[in-house]
């Protein structure tokens, strides 16, 4: 069971071939502090690295088949995730 | 059927049977569209009143099952995969519709793209009013996630973010004339069957599948039409932002209503009652019948140099709200 959150904390949640999306209490910014966009209460940020628009996602990812998890990737990830019921990979 | 409404709520006779097919029938796809209209924001001189006037609402049910029946024939095998989302995804690589904002991008005109944005008005004016009430119907994570998404088409509560208005600016910002059904004498019976099918499936709680994976495959393919719509007013030198906020907030809402309502929404609704899981599929299958119909209608009538609207053929009596 994941942990119950302070309703103002910030997550990040890669969706399955699909961008970061981004809740709660967090603010964009460039190299030099200055915020980034208009403020929305969820953004998506560009994962596949093809957005005309980053940080920011356009949809891109749709055009160059992009693919990666909605989990931890690398040699020790887990495959299974045994407290949510779906099924394996 | 307009002339009936602007009276006080009565007992409305029965209109002429439509005959045909009534994808393409205006009249069949008018008659439905008002028996919706008077349930929004109404019209100018119309009592809200006709929404629950029995009469109307009898005749919407008619015509809503036929209109329903009509689209639900035929429709292809639903594709297999290992999830909803991964179905919807199925299901969008496999349409082989024309897209009616590629051919705006390589071919298209000021015209065109005027008609394109009268076109989307019947629906975009009051855009995500009809999912307002499937809140209602459902619960959990769905539920959240439509409201997630319905948050960012009003603006989160700033009026001047709320996509219809970011809609009307641009028909301003164009000269056009941006009042609710300003233009419905114009629109073909392809154009109001889309609008008419989105008030179909959140006019009653069994068909909140369908609206669910209606609205997915909406959200899916939003962000690349738009990234078109907003590059070919630029291209045509309408890159003012009053004219384009409307198509650059749609890009980003997009890309992250694309996987909410995919996922989050129709893949988690299918998980918590799978009894209406294929609902949610055959939701996407009609969207995508009712989007090729009116991409074929409008790219058909461009590419032989004519308007994809109707000839008005009379004064319109006037439809429009003059409230803002």
């Amino acid at each position: 069971m994941t942990e119950a959150r302070r309703t103002d904390e910030a997550t990040v949640v890669p969706y399955r071939d699909g961008p970061l999306i981004i809740r709660g209490a967090f603010r964009v910014l460039d190299q030099e502090g200055e915020p980034i966009g208009t403020p929305r209460a969820t953004v998506a940020l560009c994962r596949c690295g093809r957005s005309r628009a980053r940080p920011f996602c356009d949809g891109s990812h749709r055009l160059t088949g992009f693919r990666a998890s909605d989990r931890a990737e690398g040699p020790d990830s887990r495959e299974c995730r045994e407290d949510d019921g779906n099924s394996c990979r | 059927m307009l002339d009936a409404v602007k009276r006080p709520p009565g007992v409305l006779g029965n209109p002429p049977e439509p005959a045909g097919d009534d994808l393409s029938d205006d009249d069949f796809q008018q008659a439905l569209y008002l028996c919706y209209e008077v349930g929004y924001a109404g019209f100018a001189g119309v009592s809200t009143d006709w929404a629950n006037e029995p009469s109307l609402v009898a005749l919407r049910r008619r015509l809503s099952q036929r209109f329903l029946a009509g689209l639900t024939t035929g429709l292809d095998p639903l594709p297999e995969g290992r999830d909803i989302p991964a179905r919807l995804e199925a299901m969008i690589s496999a349409d082989d519709s024309p897209s009616a904002a590629d051919y705006l991008l390589h071919h298209g005109t000021q015209d065109q793209i005027r008609e394109l944005l009268v076109h989307r008005s019947a629906y975009l004016l009051k855009e995500a009013d009809p999912h307002t009430r499937v809140v209602a119907w459902l619960r959990g994570r769905p539920k959240a996630a439509l409201v997630e998404i319905l948050a960012d088409e009003y603006g989160g509560g700033r009026v001047e973010r709320m996509h219809a208005e970011l809609y009307a600016r641009s028909l301003r910002a164009l000269g056009m004339d941006c009042r609710e059904n300003a233009y419905l004498a114009e629109l073909p019976g392809v154009t109001l069957a889309t609008a008419n099918l989105t008030s179909a499936l959140c006019d009653r709680p069994c068909w909140r599948g369908a609206l669910l994976g209606h609205l997915a495959v909406t959200e899916m393919t939003s962000s690349g039409a738009n990234r078109r719509y907003g590059a070919t007013l630029r291209r045509m030198g309408l890159g003012h932002p009053d004219v384009t906020d409307y198509f650059d907030e749609h890009v980003a809402a997009d890309a992250v209503h694309d996987v909410v309502a995919a996922h989050d929404m129709a893949g988690s609704f299918a998980r918590s009652e799978p009894d209406l899981a294929e609902s949610v599929l055959r939701g996407a299958q009609l969207l995508l019948r009712v989007e090729g119909a009116f991409a074929r209608h409008v790219i058909a009538s461009w590419a032989n140099g004519h308007s994809s609207l109707r000839a008005r053929s009379s004064p319109a009596a006037d439809t429009s709200r003059t409230d803002s």
